[in-house]
């Protein structure tokens, strides 16, 4: 993928780069604020109105480093051109946005340009949030800027030249980012709309959940078709073993799980916690909007767990009784979330063994003190060889579909991956 | 039939291959060590070291753990001649009731032993997975750090967080 | 002041009656408190000498205590008292811990009171067998016994003659009544009192040996698993039990009732079959269980019997400030990280139990009632689990093996609960309700105070049969009995509700539910926990009502001397003038004496609260503890530091979460505890140590100030007042608002 997208720019950035700087040239630098505004400038309403819009839109997820303080950006986003590091959104004058006005941040969000008139890069999904309202925009500006200004020192992305070269994002605006106001559509209830909204805008779920060009842009024809987030698949939505209900789809979204199709695992277990504190009527509204889309992709449903598909691997059946066996055999002593039916697993009858290899692999985990999902990894208990026949063994009796191939290899490169990030 | 190495000797056992580890060792062996916490992987207290790692010997089956090489605390030291981290433990006094002990003396060395001298954050990190409830996690984070301090005055060139 | 007078207390510290689960100890108080020449300890319930010390022909020392090790570091520090008083090596002391067949019965091992009970037992009858061995010699030798010193296992004359303990002893020099007085050995000469003597059980313990009923492996031994409903309410209506019985190495399957039972050759096996036996059973169950989001509503609306602990004047005087409150607290679990385990052997005649229970002679009566089998028939044997916090699964674990010893003759039979059954049976903490009123003057006196608990029984442990959980399950079951509120002074759920503070108008009044939504009985603390969360938080709310600082508030409420000592020392030790608050930090305190008669505790910590979570985070606790005369000043402070910790995890994060039929707290991931990332960055313990006073109780001594000093810091560092434990993020967080 990195190398195809080198060429592509090699080829064009001659062609580009003649024209590339005058027209960057025309977003001017947007006045800055003396002072921050004041939380008395904002109703309380608006600001706790705005703090449940944030927590759709995971702000706090990308914008926090790993022990870091909240909003204060340095957290790294590894992308497949290298690595960014997110920027400081508190309403600190210096290193933050304490001196944005709303209409720099508005630009920001909508146009990926910051207040000095820079180009962002589309590793912030400003070509979601253009879809943003006025309103939920406002809400949003007054809960950043009653954040707790901190001071940082903004660490320097490690993006491969050309790809560090800010202007470039001139023609990739032209080629790929066309914003679009949503627009109601009749057939649908408001609620319905709302979810639509939600989705394409705010929650921006296509950043995981739509395929990429190898431009990096998502593939305007294949929405949810199924794409990447942080090295998990982010499934077609929605695709699952059984079809998602909203109430299934709303509790999952609430709370990390749902009984009749798994605990969320990778990315999207903080994408979740993120929609707990959301407005629950947001996330019925996400809900019932993405569960009223066809599948894009039917999973075949997993078998009724006889040990048939699975026989001649010895090895793989010793192994899941031995290991996985206490959660997840019929009868086992756990209730969902913990050890549910892998028949209903996503990620046991999708195609790409993927998520599957990493959850055996990393496990689940909830943050400090949390109830919730939780398996345990297995990383430092088996061998590729190991991995590969559990998975094998599961895939057959659980997971429907035809074999996962060259496993061994699959796990040994995920396992690797796992090691770095 | 199962070959397992523990503690450096050769058992050949008659056994289902899907026996967690953990049965065999306190069984088959007669081993103490190994404590049933939970066997969900959620406590560590029947935490051995195979091949270097800290694993949950209640989700190990047995045949995952043939021809590894297994460490369990008694592979460490004896009552009488208790090896460098079971004399810290004791010098520190970093146990109340002692159900979760050799589970964290046997993750603490696995960590000990890739990096001789972590810091308190280093052990606080790698010891997340194992669960004492007499509170006594200050005291075992001071056990490992006695060795780690030992270490570092004995290799007084070595940068103060030794890496992998 | 409090209901309970200065010599009172005394009396009480000395006699020392072991109150928990026993109604009959109401008229045991009294009669201790009347009775004129006290013997020490429980030399009162058991004067021989020699039941509590025994010394070989070859001199070989055996101590013996009816209490258990439950990982509190007991077994240490019986030990260092008697080698001190016998002076002699600690090693040439050989400890035998509650056993039916060879100690004194001293009741449960609960309430912190062993070193009172057992300890002062211990060290009285090993100073008088000193003197009578002191005494023989001298006879022997001719020579004043003041001439004679014992040392090193022998008494020692001048002039270098020496006669052995052992030889000394004969059959019946210690096989007399304890004197109510006794002669220790003198300050400059000691030892090992007062000394960090390091654990004697520890060695083992780190290096593999043979430490817990969990590692005991007798000859011809087999294993056995318990199939428990899914529901307290959960009847069981079929089983199909075939497939179980069929499978490798099953000897014996046990339907009685409701009660599932399998034995095995080996434990794999037994779980096997434990799981193939539950998949095939089907239950009936009832929704019986409140509406976990209406706990509290229900608790309050339940009937209660109404206990007045101090019954003054309830009303608040006219023109004071007056301020009112109310405070809760979940379910809460003990949470042993090893599920309860028993071993049980049945020669077809006579019943051995093998068992980790905190009290080997009552549950030796209630196996009787529950097998059938007269008391002679049937010993227990204390041997070390996995620390308990209280009344857990082992009694219940105790009975499993027993009922199924009975059902395989000859054989050795262990069972372990899985960790499930544990989770979902062991008896909880039971949730407490507080309504509180309070005055406060213009001279920042606390002038009134109306005080109100409420909860379900805080000791419901065996003394008969109906309080073993397997009992009720079976085909002629044996129901609970109705459970009685225990008595004062250290009372139940009303233990430590009187405040220690001087108020003029003072009412305490503890609503006792008898009914138990959910299975509950003794948790560390019982009502301590609650009764001090709730009023060291309220009185943190009225000294900021009458502008007074947290400190100078309670020191000018208190006139005991040890109570102020631990608030100055642990206020000093932290740092509390001229503390720094950092940007979502603050600083809290609290202070209790436990059950009002036994450790006085002071305690300072920090907490941070993270603004857009709500998480709080303990950062470091100073606490200061006075305990008596300290026996091994490092076994105090351990026992404050996890007591800090364990709390603080309550605190923070405990719930038992419950459907409308079910628990639904099942494992570690579903009832959360502290982990290594939570525990706070540094936890100072500093002992004031009382030479020569009796041994005050320590090990529940920190449960309820944590949790009071945790909320105090919260209100301290973001201007919120917690209330419910646990203190969930959640919580704050709507609390503090965006």
């Amino acid at each position: 993928m990195r190398a195809r997208w080198i060429i592509a720019a090699i080829v064009l950035l001659p062609l580009l780069a003649a024209t590339g700087y005058g027209i960057a040239a025309q977003y001017p630098l947007i006045d800055k604020l003396e002072n921050a505004p004041p939380r008395s400038a904002f109703s309380r309403k608006l600001i706790a109105d705005g703090a449940r819009l944030a927590a759709i839109g995971g702000c706090h997820l990308c914008h926090t480093a790993p022990d870091g303080a909240d909003f204060a950006g340095n957290r790294p986003i590894p992308t497949p051109f290298g690595t960014i590091y997110s920027t400081n959104i508190t309403p600190a004058p210096g290193s933050g946005i304490g001196q944005w006005s709303e209409a720099a941040f508005a630009r920001a969000m909508r146009a990926g340009i910051s207040r000095t008139g820079r180009h962002q890069f589309p590793a912030f999904p400003y070509p979601h949030f253009a879809r943003l309202s006025d309103a939920d925009l406002h809400a949003l500006y007054a809960f950043l800027m009653t954040r707790r200004p901190v001071e940082t020192t903004q660490l320097p992305n490690r993006l491969l030249f050309p790809l560090n070269q800010r202007w470039l994002m001139t023609f990739w605006n032209i080629l790929f980012f066309h914003p679009a106001s949503s627009r109601r559509d009749p057939r649908h209830d408001a609620e319905w709309n709302r979810g639509a909204y939600l989705v394409a805008g705010l929650g921006h779920c296509g950043d995981c959940h739509t395929p990429r060009n190898l431009f990096g842009a998502e593939e305007s024809g294949r929405k949810f078709a199924g794409g990447r987030g942080e090295g998990w698949t982010g499934p077609a939505l929605p695709a699952a073993p059984t079809p998602w209900s909203t109430a299934q789809l709303f509790h999952y979204l609430r709370h990390g799980w749902d009984q009749t199709h798994g605990a969320a695992a990778g990315p999207m277990q903080a994408v979740a916690a993120g929609l707990g504190q959301a407005d629950p009527a947001d996330v019925r509204a996400i809900a019932a909007y993405l569960s009223s889309r066809e599948p894009r992709t039917a999973l075949p449903r997993g078998h009724s767990g006889n040990a048939e598909p699975a026989a001649g691997n010895r090895l793989g059946a010793a192994l899941f009784a031995g290991a996985c066996a206490r959660c997840h055999a019929g009868g086992a002593p756990m209730l969902p979330p913990h050890g549910i039916d892998l028949r209903l697993s996503t990620a046991i009858a999708a195609a790409d063994p993927r998520d599957a290899i990493l959850t055996v692999l990393g496990g689940i985990r909830q943050p400090d003190g949390r109830a919730g999902p939780y398996m345990p990894g297995f990383a430092d208990s088996f061998s590729d060889r190991q991995m590969a026949a559990l998975l094998s063994f599961v895939r057959a009796r659980y997971g429907g579909g035809p074999a996962w191939r060259g496993l061994a290899s699959r796990v040994r490169a995920l396992r690797q991956g796992r090691g770095q990030s | 039939m199962i070959t397992l190495t523990v503690n450096g000797r050769t058992h050949r056992l008659e056994i289902e291959p899907a026996t967690p580890l953990l049965y065999v060792l306190r069984g088959e062996l007669g081993q103490n060590g190994a404590k049933f916490g939970c066997g969900f992987g959620e406590c560590g207290a029947c935490t051995v070291i195979v091949d270097g790692e800290p694993v949950f010997s209640c989700l190990l089956p047995a045949i995952a753990a043939a021809g590894r090489k297994i460490t369990t605390v008694e592979g460490l030291g004896t009552p009488a001649k208790p090896s460098p981290l079971q004399a810290a433990f004791i010098a520190e006094q970093a146990a109340q009731c002692g159900y979760c002990t050799a589970g964290m003396i046997t993750r603490a060395q696995a960590l000990i032993d890739r990096n001789p001298s972590p810091s308190e954050s280093e052990i606080r990190a790698w010891m997340e997975p194992n669960l004492c409830r007499c509170g006594t996690y200050l005291r075992i984070i001071r056990a490992v750090r006695r060795l780690a301090e030992a270490w570092a005055k004995a290799h007084p060139g070595a940068p103060e967080e030794a890496s992998r | 002041m409090s209901a309970v007078s200065p010599s009172r207390r005394a009396v009480l510290a000395g006699g020392g009656a072991l109150v928990i689960g026993f109604s009959l100890h109401r008229s045991a108080v009294a009669q201790d408190a009347a009775a004129p020449a006290e013997l020490p300890g429980d030399l009162a319930k058991e004067p021989l000498l020699d039941a509590w010390l025994r010394i070989g022909g070859g001199g070989d020392i055996t101590v013996f205590t009816g209490k258990a090790e439950l990982g509190q570091g007991l077994k240490t520090a019986l030990v260092q008292l008697a080698a001190e008083e016998l002076v002699v090596a600690p090693e040439m002391v050989r400890l035998i811990t509650a056993d039916t067949a060879l100690t004194p019965n001293e009741g449960y091992t609960a309430g912190s009171h062993s070193m009172q009970d057992s300890g002062t037992a211990i060290r009285n009858a090993a100073a008088q067998a000193r003197r009578l061995l002191v005494a023989r010699a001298a006879g022997l030798l001719q020579l004043p016994a003041a001439k004679l010193q014992a040392k090193g296992g022998t008494v020692v004359a001048a002039d270098g003659r020496r006669l052995g303990y052992g030889e000394l002893v004969g059959n019946d020099l210690l096989h007399v009544k304890a004197a109510p007085q006794s002669t220790f050995i003198a300050a400059k000469r000691r030892r090992l009192i007062g000394e960090d003597v390091p654990r004697i059980d520890l060695p083992a313990k780190v290096a593999g040996g043979a430490a817990f009923v969990q590692d005991l492996r007798l000859p011809n031994m087999v294993h056995g698993r318990v199939v428990l409903p899914p529901a307290y309410s959960a009847r069981l209506r079929s089983v199909d039990t075939a497939a179980a019985s069929r499978l490798p190495g099953v000897l014996k399957i046990v339907e009685d009732g409701s009660r599932l039972a399998v034995i095995a050759e080996t434990e794999p096996q037994a779980i096997r079959a434990m799981a193939t036996l539950a998949a095939s059973a089907n239950w009936d169950e009832a929704p019986d269980l409140p509406d976990p989001a209406n706990l509290f509503e229900t608790l309050a609306a339940l009937p209660a019997e109404t206990v007045p602990v101090h019954d003054g004047p309830g009303d608040m005087p006219s023109g004071a400030n007056v301020l009112e409150a109310r405070y809760r607290r979940a379910y809460q679990m003990h949470g042993a990280i090893g599920p309860s385990c028993a071993i049980g052997l049945f020669d077809g005649d006579a019943l051995t139990v093998w068992t980790h229970s905190q009290g080997v002679y009552p549950l030796r009566a209630a196996l009787a009632q529950l097998c059938g089998l007269p008391l002679a028939k049937i010993r227990c044997i204390h041997r070390e689990g996995a620390g308990c916090y209280g009344h857990n699964g082992a009694d219940d674990a105790a009975a499993d093996a027993a009922l199924l010893a009975m059902a395989l003759p000859a054989r050795p039979v262990r069972v372990q609960w899985m960790r499930e059954q544990e989770h979902t049976w062991e008896p909880y903490g039971s949730a407490m309700l507080v309504h509180v009123r309070g005055a406060v003057d213009a001279l920042q006196h606390i002038v009134a105070w109306d005080y109100t608990v409420r909860s379900s029984a805080h000791a419901t442990r065996p003394g008969g049969a109906g309080n073993l959980m397997p009992a009720w399950h079976r085909a002629r079951p044996i129901a609970q009995p109705a459970p009685q509120p225990l008595p004062l002074p250290e009372g139940g759920g009303d233990r430590n509700a009187v405040p220690l503070y001087a108020i003029p108008r003072l009412r305490v009044m503890y609503d006792f539910i008898p009914a138990m939504p959910l299975r509950a009985s003794a948790l560390r603390g019982l009502g301590a926990y609650m009764n001090i969360f709730a009023i060291e938080s309220f009185v943190d709310e009225l000294a900021k009502a009458a502008g007074a600082g947290a400190i100078d508030f309670r020191l000018a409420h208190l006139a005991d001397p040890r109570a102020k000592a631990v608030i100055n020392t642990a206020a000093a030790r932290f740092g509390w003038e001229g503390f720094f608050r950092a940007e979502g930090h603050g600083r809290g305190f609290a202070f209790a004496r436990y059950k009002n008669l036994a450790a006085y505790l002071g305690l300072a910590v920090e907490v941070a609260v993270d603004h857009e979570s709500g998480g709080v985070r303990l950062v470091r606790a100073t606490a200061a503890v006075d305990a008596g005369e300290a026996i091994n000043p490092d076994g105090i402070k351990n026992q404050i530091e996890g007591g800090i910790l364990q709390a603080a995890s309550w605190t923070l994060y405990e719930s038992v979460r419950f459907d409308r039929s079910r628990i639904l707290s099942r494992d570690w991931s579903s009832y959360p505890i502290m982990r290594f990332s939570q525990a706070p960055d540094a936890v100072e313990v500093h002992v004031l140590d009382q030479p020569g006073q009796p041994f005050l109780g320590t090990g529940e001594a920190a449960q309820g100030p944590i949790a009071a000093a945790i909320a105090n810091a919260i209100a301290d560092a973001v201007g919120v007042r917690m209330r419910d434990i646990p203190i969930t993020p959640e919580q704050v967080k709507a609390a503090i608002g965006v």
